[in-house]
């Protein structure tokens, strides 16, 4: 096996035989140890209709039942799974859940702990005397925010494997992962059906979703996967899991830490106005297959 | 302050101070889609939109063999200039390095300052969604998506929340990335176009893509394509399976010439292919007839559907949530009124 590829000269042979981290270079020299990192996201649950507030500047959100994005718990899902059936050929070493948002964004973070991530980070957007401590739409971050954001904290924990949500299902922007690999200078695989190992080495095979089918594609570590309805069914978080999940570490910073406070305050884009859409009103019901047949050609449908 | 004085100015006034005053400022890149050589006529939707923010209108097409697309673009009426770059590195094929957003993305960077333009707009597909927020990033722009309006030229409005609401931002990039909703903005007629453009050869850094192509697997079909179809048959979790999806849906399309679309429970549950679902997370359309077979109407349904011309139900629950935005509805067992259905619009 090549040994200590990591290290230089001298350094190599001085270290080795001497324990563990010796090991883990070696494997890293053939394949990489995985450290995933999971970015979520707290969202208006998806089974609420969202209501626009009064003031028009956003949708109601307080008294507002919220959970985990359903695309954030497909991507927290498969990074547990991809440990528990040692998929991947280097093992997983670390799965770290991240988060931006109001105090409230740690609730997700301890979910996605109770589902089997190792820890969490928390970072607080909201500050007092702001107007984002009391509004949660002002709160939100820019995904261009969020992914320079998400670029520091891979550097910081090393990350060699993001799982991202293909989409958020509040501002159905689609963009937070594309940007991010964009950023680190990643390859992507956007809007992932199944996610495959190699045997060894640092291979991975996406089946992704397109326009009309789905195409595969080859990459290799390190890389940014966005997921898809169909890559999985997350689980359940147990009682007893949700209990544990309580004593696992959640890391709490702030835009300031990562040197992007000034970036998140300068919004590129300005929500001027939210509306509700133009309502439908059901034209009422037909008795027989002739009636609806008959009205669909008085409006022209036919 | 200008912007209020634009926004005053109304129709072909208005028209003719942005292109005295601003076309040598305000010029747009549409990114078409092509494979195969064969054009996305879809993807002119970006031409459409581009047209509505005034200033000169550039399209761009890269690929092996893109002349000819090219050629066909030139005659759109609206398109000043087309720029291609013509190399099988933005090909999709097993044997190389291909049109994937690693390359491509760096492709469309260098055109976009070559060309200094301030407004790069395309299709919010499966290609534009994929492909886009990596340009973005990479220009350090905050990328508007799914815009369904131009108001002005850093005005747009887009849907949230699964169309659940409709927000009015203001962009203050100095380039504007956009994707747009295909069905907000009919595709530019290419065919009988009479437009005259330049075909210039754009930048090409051969950027190498790290991903590698292997295949694709893409349902065939010779039904009109869902996306763009006048007509759209939709069929949910009431078809019970595939067998019974097919048997009943696909007669009833082929009776009105309809694209066949289903509900995320019908996908999930393996009775139509992923590449049919209707919704949120899969297909917009907004057809003249959307017809909606055993399904409940659920937020995320809804938002791929609602801005349908007419929309009619057939569903055995007098009080699903369909019933409340269909233009007309059924109350009864599809298994009976499809069939129906489908003989009298046959024999019609």
């Amino acid at each position: 096996m090549a040994m200590g590829k990591a290290n230089s000269g001298g350094a190599g042979e001085a270290g080795a035989g001497s324990g563990k981290k010796d090991e883990w270079e070696d494997c890293t020299a053939a394949m990489s140890s995985l450290r995933i990192l999971v970015p979520i996201k707290r969202v208006i649950d998806y089974a609420v209709k969202p209501r626009v507030n009064k003031a028009q500047t956003g949708v109601e959100r307080a008294g507002v039942k919220h959970s985990m994005n359903p695309f954030d718990e497909l991507s927290v899902e498969e990074s547990v799974r991809i440990r528990e059936k040692k998929r991947a050929p280097g093992g997983v070493e670390d799965i770290c859940v991240v988060s931006a948002g109001p105090t409230k964004a740690q609730d997700v973070l301890r979910t996605a702990m109770a589902m089997g991530a190792d820890r969490a980070i928390h970072i607080e957007t909201a500050v007092k005397g702001t107007p984002a401590a009391t509004d949660e739409n002002a709160a939100e971050l820019e995904p261009l925010t969020v992914a320079k954001l998400l670029q520091k904290i891979v550097a910081e924990e090393k990350s060699n494997l993001v799982i991202l949500g293909k989409q958020s299902i509040d501002d159905d922007a689609h963009q937070t992962g594309q940007m991010l690999a964009g950023l680190l200078g990643w390859p992507q695989a956007t809007q992932a059906s199944e996610i495959t190992f190699a045997k060894d080495g640092d291979g991975v095979q996406v089946v992704r979703e397109v326009d009309g089918g789905v195409e595969t594609l080859k990459a290799t570590l390190p890389l940014v996967i966005t997921t898809d309805l169909r890559l999985n069914e997350p689980r359940y978080a147990t009682l007893p899991n949700i209990m544990k999940a309580k004593k696992k570490p959640l890391a709490k910073k702030t835009l300031a830490d990562y040197g992007l406070a000034d970036e998140a305050a300068k919004k590129r884009v300005n929500t001027l106005k939210v509306t509700e859409p133009p309502a439908r009103t059901g034209g009422g019901k037909v008795e027989d297959v002739g009636g609806l047949i008959a009205k669909l050609k008085e409006l022209g449908a036919l | 302050m200008l912007s209020t004085v634009r926004r005053a100015v109304a129709g072909p006034a208005r028209h003719q101070l942005r292109s005295a005053g601003l076309a040598r400022l305000l010029s747009s890149l549409a990114i078409l889609e092509q494979r195969n050589g064969e054009l996305s006529t879809g993807s002119l939707s970006a031409v459409t939109a581009a047209k509505k923010l005034g200033g000169s209108v550039h399209a761009f097409v890269a690929g092996s063999g893109v002349k000819s697309v090219a050629e066909l673009v030139a005659k759109v009426d609206g398109v000043e200039k087309v720029v291609i770059v013509d190399s099988a590195a933005y090909d999709k094929s097993t044997d190389s390095l291909q049109g994937l957003p690693e390359n491509y993305a760096p492709l469309l960077v260098e055109n976009i300052k070559k060309g200094g333009y301030t407004h790069v707009l395309a299709g919010h597909t499966a290609f534009g969604k994929n492909l886009m927020p990596r340009v973005a990033a990479l220009l350090d722009v905050q990328q508007v998506s799914d815009v369904i309006k131009v108001e002005s030229e850093n005005t747009f409005v887009r849907p949230v929340y699964a169309g659940n609401a409709i927000a009015t931002v203001e962009s203050t990039d100095p380039i504007k990335i956009l994707t747009i909703r295909g069905t907000a903005f009919p595709a530019a007629e290419a065919t009988s176009g009479s437009g005259n453009a330049a075909i210039e050869e754009g930048a090409d850094p051969k950027a190498e893509s790290t991903v590698e192509w292997v295949s694709e697997d893409l349902a065939k079909s010779d039904r009109p394509d869902l996306s763009t179809a006048g007509k759209v048959v939709s069929g949910g979790r009431g078809l019970k399976s595939k067998e019974d999806f097919d048997k009943i849906m696909l007669p009833l399309a082929d009776s009105i010439g309809a694209a066949v679309g289903a509900s995320r429970a019908a996908v999930d549950s393996g009775y139509a292919d992923n590449s049919l679902q209707v919704g949120q997370t899969g297909k917009v359309v907004a057809p003249q007839l959307y017809l909606a077979v055993g399904i409940s109407g659920a937020i995320q349904h809804l938002a791929g559907m609602k801005d349908s011309k007419v929309i009619a139900a057939i569903n055995k629950d007098a009080d699903a949530p369909i019933f409340q935005v269909a233009d007309v509805g059924l109350v009864g067992d599809l298994f009976e009124k499809v069939p129906e259905l489908t003989e009298k619009l046959k024999s019609a």
